[in-house]
């Protein structure tokens, strides 16, 4: 027998293995996205060319109506185009200085009780923090304490502004954790090298701190926004019902009027622009970090 | 969705602080203490399987020990649910609900898992047709006397006399007004829509209910609230579109805002004006003099009941005038039934909000059947909504 075969031999054998892991390791990913995403995007993709049943529902058919009909939804697909990117934006300036506190200020001891503490309320559901702002922003919480010192019948809720509001508080761990991250890497001898060079400190921060961040800032805003544009809780919770987002229109579609066929036509119309939503990100930043690959997205 | 975190509560919060506090002092009932250890139910259960205390009503058939109800905001009392309970080991589980298209919906998608739900007259022969709910088994809801039942509301519940739906109450759709916040007096919907523009800007709310706003937008011009008529909904959908900035909110559950001086005007169903006006004594219910609607509410079993025997079981132990006196003390809608009404104290059978005089009764209108699916309504209530 050649001396060389044993080694090939246990080398394919060792290739297999490790083709075998990697596909028992995929494996519950797998067979979990094609059952909760696949096979319901294929469905719901099957109802968007079907009709509306006389009593509401679906009832099979070949047909583009749905589509045609998206304009009658434009005025929800606008407040979404509006107001997610400004709720993500509202929220970076937010988490910014935040973020930049924690990674570069904040004395190394107490960072990871500030970072505890900025996750930890992320651990109870949106809806009950949500449920806390009605009642905080509703007429027995801040107007009634303002009434104590003579500003009467003032409204909060049910406003856009408590809708932001509410966004930038539920959302906000997402936008500072991937820009903590990506501070918390910086290199701190890119900085003396600036100071050193003779930028001043605004300078080292808009060409040095800033940019190196970037990636984390447009995960954090990609994460945010795509979230915001299916959003329907808080605009219900916190605007009133009046402030209506295109999630609203797809629990009303499927929840009130039963027009299943139409309501699968915004909701893939909705993943199209998310795909591009996150596609632009990706370009943006890689563009922006001159980096090849961005973490996370 | 559940529109309020209070609704399925087991407790009260204030009766948990009560609670843990004599808790706390050492001091514990013999129930509660019985409940808090499980002992009671333990007991019970051993007792029935071991033949010791047989429930004679509900021996024949194993009723299991959850079933869930689709009712609206307010509608019951908990203390019903609780007694219930205590009777059968069935605990049940209450689910909220802003519009009859929101229970169509979560029934048509199936799977609701409700045993017991509660639809408004007008939509019965639409679930009748599509095959949602039974025919009612009489047989197993003894409590139930047709005879004492009040026609005038009770009509819809049966199609082609077979009965798919006996009567819970009836009621009106007025609506409800902080007099201390808006002191003019008001009695029609003309006067609701033009002071949401004027004096309760920014304080008025709408229900998120295609029936009853597009219908009292349409009472603005004296159609009729059941209207499908093309150039008669642009006119309500004009007015809607019109009042839309002005409103504080659109959701069928206005109490708490108006509980908290949030809202000062909205529209409102008899009971929530009755509970609004028993708790708090400036507000006042008024119904349109041009008209509106007049409704039943029905219970129903679906036909994809996950514990059917228990359906039925809730809904003989509700039928029995004893408890449904009690659910009407707290509801605040009048009931159908004279054996209910005997024995209702004389000042709720003579509280005008549940029992307004005959000429404001005259021109309610009970909703229509047409209106439930017309894809007209929904898409004006689409464009109201996202305006």
């Amino acid at each position: 027998m050649p001396a060389g075969s044993q080694p090939a031999f246990s080398m394919r054998r060792s290739l297999f293995r490790k083709n075998l892991v990697t596909a028992l390791l995929l494996a519950p990913a797998a067979v979990w996205l094609v059952v909760f995403l696949v096979l319901p995007f294929v469905a719901i993709a099957i109802f968007s060319v079907g009709e509306r049943a006389p009593e509401g529902g679906y009832q099979a058919a070949l047909t583009l109506a749905q589509y045609a009909n998206l304009p009658a939804r434009a005025t929800a697909f606008w407040n979404t185009m509006v107001l997610a990117p400004a709720g993500a934006l509202a929220c970076l300036l937010v988490a910014y200085p935040v973020a930049y506190y924690l990674a570069l200020r904040a004395p190394q001891r107490w960072r990871l009780i500030l970072l505890a503490l900025i996750v930890i309320p992320f651990w109870t559901s949106l809806l009950m923090r949500t449920y806390a702002w009605m009642y905080i922003l509703g007429g027995r919480g801040i107007p009634a304490l303002l009434a104590y010192v003579g500003i009467e019948d003032l409204r909060l809720i049910n406003t856009p502004g408590a809708v932001l509001l509410g966004i930038v508080y539920g959302y906000l761990p997402l936008m500072i954790l991937p820009i903590y991250v990506s501070l918390e890497r910086l290199d701190r001898r890119l900085l003396e090298a600036s100071a050193d060079l003779g930028a001043t400190p605004l300078s080292t921060f808009l060409s040095v701190t800033l940019r190196l961040s970037l990636p984390g800032v447009m995960t954090g805003f990609s994460l945010v926004m795509i979230l915001l544009l299916g959003e329907y809780l808080i605009p219900t919770l916190l605007g009133g019902g009046k402030v209506f987002f295109i999630g609203n229109a797809l629990v009303d579609l499927f929840l009130q009027s039963r027009n299943w066929p139409f309501g699968s036509a915004i909701a893939i119309t909705l993943v199209l622009v998310s795909v591009v939503v996150l596609i632009v990100a990706n370009r943006i930043s890689t563009r922006l970090s001159g980096a090849r690959r961005v973490d996370l997205i | 969705m559940p529109k309020s975190y209070r609704d399925g509560l087991p407790i009260t919060p204030d009766k948990f602080i009560d609670q843990l506090m004599r808790l706390k002092r050492g001091s514990i009932s013999r129930r509660d203490f019985l409940g808090l250890t499980g002992l009671g139910v333990a007991t019970a259960v051993m007792a029935r399987e071991l033949g010791i205390m047989p429930t004679p009503a509900y021996a024949a058939e194993n009723l299991g020990d959850r079933m869930s109800i689709a009712t609206w905001p307010n509608y019951h009392d908990p203390q019903t649910f609780e007694n219930f309970k205590a009777e059968t080991g069935v605990a049940v589980e209450v689910n909220v609900f802003g519009s009859n298209e929101e229970m169509l919906a979560k029934l048509q998608a199936g799977g609701s898992g409700w045993s017991l739900f509660v639809p408004t007259n007008y939509t019965i022969s639409t679930y009748k047709k599509l095959g949602i709910i039974e025919p009612l088994d009489m047989a197993k809801l003894t409590n139930f006397d047709g005879k004492s039942e009040d026609a005038r509301f009770t009509a819809e519940g049966t199609i082609d006399g077979t009965i798919y739906a006996v009567p819970k109450n009836w009621g009106t759709t007025g609506f409800a007004v902080n007099t201390k916040k808006l002191a003019k007096p008001m009695s029609s919907w003309k006067e609701f829509w033009d002071t949401a523009m004027a004096e309760a800007d920014g304080r008025t709310m709408v229900h998120d209910y295609q029936l009853t706003t597009i219908g009292n937008a349409l009472k603005y011009y004296g159609y009729s609230f059941n209207s499908l008529k093309q150039d008669e909904l642009a006119k309500a959908e004009e007015l809607l579109l019109k009042v839309k900035p002005h409103l504080f909110a659109v959701s069928s559950d206005y109490q708490p805002a108006m509980r908290a001086g949030d809202a000062w005007m909205t529209m409102c169903w008899t009971n929530d004006g009755a509970q609004l006006h028993r708790d708090i004594p400036e507000i006042a219910y008024v119904l349109g003099k041009e008209g509106g609607e007049i409704w039943t509410d029905f219970y129903a079993i679906p036909k994809d009941a996950p514990n059917k025997p228990a359906g039925y079981a809730l809904l003989n132990y509700l039928m029995n005038p004893k408890v449904a006196v009690k659910e009407h003390l707290a509801n605040g809608a009048p009931s159908t039934d004279a054996r209910v009404n005997a024995l209702l104290p004389k000042e709720v059978l003579d509280n005008p909000i549940l029992y307004p005089a005959a000429d404001l009764l005259k021109p309610l209108e009970f909703g229509a059947a047409a209106t439930l699916t017309d894809p007209g309504r929904a898409e004006l209530m689409a464009r109201f909504k996202s305006a």
